[in-house]
């Protein structure tokens, strides 16, 4: 099949990429899995326009984004709400919408979360690297020629697509997922929690920290009370890998939540945010305020199980 | 770790036969090839699986593994293989030779051959795509990091780190001391494998001149 242009992109805004589900499989070769770090909002958005809920999208970071239609297509905006317009009008986030050739896409700024996507019926066409379309910004391979869009780059379309069905393609309000200012994001503790006092571990659990500026798509930093590793230890431990949520005490006490694009790390990690609330981190904004609880492996597993057959049931009614 | 994420812990230290465990357990679960795991991620003392926690339950993961230990065959893991590194060292290629040397109280030249002697193992791949963790340094060329890391370093910086080389694969930030610099692409997302080196893998490097960095540019 012939990939046609679909979008042209008139401004890129802050960080706009191209991501997919994330490249598994190369951690061996130092390769981090990189992806939409709103795996749900990708997810949705993917399954509004008809596509695999696999597929790549854009990530839009903050603000914008400006891009024009170049042939017919159908899209889906999900995420942080960025207010998306349509020539100038409001668009409807969660939803499916039949734009035409000529029509102007944009994002003004987030009045809630932090990243939105944009989906495309028929999806992004570029190189699949190691099994994956995700942007891996270190290195500068994979999405759209490896790096962020800029300012007159042309996305193409394998099989653009409208979606031909009449029947509303709607994500339940209900289920869209709250992005607060307040975060309160879920954790089990380990591997080297017994590196800190229960003191230190129960002051971590009440305490609010705030997001740094210095946050990106490799880590969210926290500023706050300071969690001290026990005495006589050194200031990071021999390196390792580390997962996606996986929060990190360095040397200065101020926790870093890790994200998608690093494999190991050097730090002792006191605990881990639970796969189900894993898509919320990408929609924490510097200057909001996080803090941790505690839950149960059961009760982790157990959330983790709901959203999945949440996706599941949406998946069959569209 | 967390939900997802089992930590198998081989030992708590930087040796080779530490390392070698891990290696080991990593190859032979590779071979296994054990359903619901996304991602194993082998390191110094430890090997990280990440799992898909509605595939495979962490209580089957963990049983898994520890009948893969109890069972595991030396004789069926492959030897690591050898590799040989070309250097540029000093001048423009290493400019942190020469304090290197100051600091062991030896020529550049020294230094140098005390860096080419040895044969290191790769303990780890990581930090980013294709950065190996080789070690160890003898104590007569191990060297402390730089009180402040150089804000970009070309790709190829071969550098040194307390007991630790490296190289470092992409332009880069970089804390470590950086003596010299290889023409070896280290990292390439279009080869397979796209790392230069595994973990485990045996490495010597070897002084070339400037001239002779074309000829080895792949």
């Amino acid at each position: 099949m012939e990939a046609v242009e679909a979008l042209e992109i008139l401004s890129p805004g802050p960080l706009t990429t191209v991501q997919d589900l994330g490249r598994y499989g190369c951690g061996r070769y130092g390769v981090a899995p990189s992806g939409a770090l709103d795996s749900l909002s990708l997810r949705i958005a993917n399954l509004l326009v008809g596509n695999p809920e696999g597929e790549a999208g854009l990530e839009i970071t903050l603000l914008g984004l400006k891009a024009r239609a170049l042939i017919d297509l159908a899209v889906a905006v999900t995420g942080g709400d960025l207010q998306p317009q349509l020539n100038e009008k409001s668009l409807t986030m969660w939803r499916l919408h039949e734009i035409r050739k000529g029509d102007i896409l944009s994002f003004k700024a987030a009045t809630s979360g932090f990243r939105s996507y944009l989906a495309l019926g028929g999806g992004i066409c570029v190189p699949a690297v190691m099994g994956s379309k995700s942007t891996n910004l270190s290195s500068g391979f994979g999405g759209f020629k490896g790096r962020p869009l800029q300012k007159g780059d042309v996305l193409l379309c394998n099989s653009p697509h409208l979606y031909l069905n009449q029947a509303e393609k709607v994500f339940d309000v209900k289920r869209i997922p709250a992005y607060p200012r307040e975060w309160g994001l879920r954790v089990l503790f380990g591997p080297q929690d017994d590196h800190f006092t229960q003191k230190v571990r129960d002051s971590f659990l009440n305490a609010s920290y705030t997001v740094s500026s210095n946050s990106d798509r490799t880590g969210i930093r926290l500023d706050g009370p300071s969690i001290r590793k026990l005495e006589g230890m050194e200031d990071s431990i021999i390196s390792e890998g580390v997962i996606y949520g996986t929060i990190q005490i360095p040397g200065d006490g101020q926790p870093i939540i890790i994200l998608g694009e690093t494999v190991t790390g050097g730090y002792r990690k006191i605990a881990t945010v639970i796969r189900a609330d894993i898509p919320l981190l990408g929609q924490v904004k510097p200057g909001e305020e996080v803090r941790f609880y505690q839950v149960s492996m059961e009760k982790a597993l157990e959330s983790f199980r709901e959203t999945e057959e949440m996706i599941a049931r949406f998946k069959e009614g569209i | 770790m967390g939900d997802r994420g089992l930590l198998v812990e081989l030992g708590d230290e930087i040796s080779p036969s530490v390392n070698r465990k891990v290696r080991e357990l990593f190859i032979t679960l590779e071979d296994s090839a054990i359903d619901g795991i996304l991602e194993a991620v082998p390191s110094y003392r430890s090997l990280l699986l990440v799992y898909e926690p509605l595939k495979v339950s962490l209580s089957t993961l963990k049983k898994t593994i520890g009948e893969l230990q109890n069972t595991l065959d030396r004789s069926k893991i492959p030897e690591p293989k050898k590799l040989e590194i070309p250097v540029v060292y000093g001048g423009e290629y290493g400019p942190d030779l020469e304090w290197v040397a100051r600091y062991h109280k030896i020529s550049p030249e020294e230094a140098v051959k005390r860096h080419t002697e040895n044969i290191y193992q790769v303990y780890m791949i990581g930090f980013t795509p294709g950065f190996a963790y080789m070690g160890e340094l003898p104590e007569n060329i191990a060297t402390p990091r730089r009180e402040t890391p150089r804000t970009a370093i070309p790709a190829g910086s071969v550098g040194i780190a307390q007991k630790e080389t490296g190289i470092y694969p992409v332009a880069s930030p970089a804390g470590w001391q950086i003596i010299g610099r290889t023409p070896l692409k280290l990292f390439d997302e279009k080869r397979k494998p796209p790392a230069l080196m595994e973990m485990g893998d045996r490495i010597q490097f070897f002084s070339i001149k400037e001239e002779e960095m074309s000829q080895w540019k792949r």
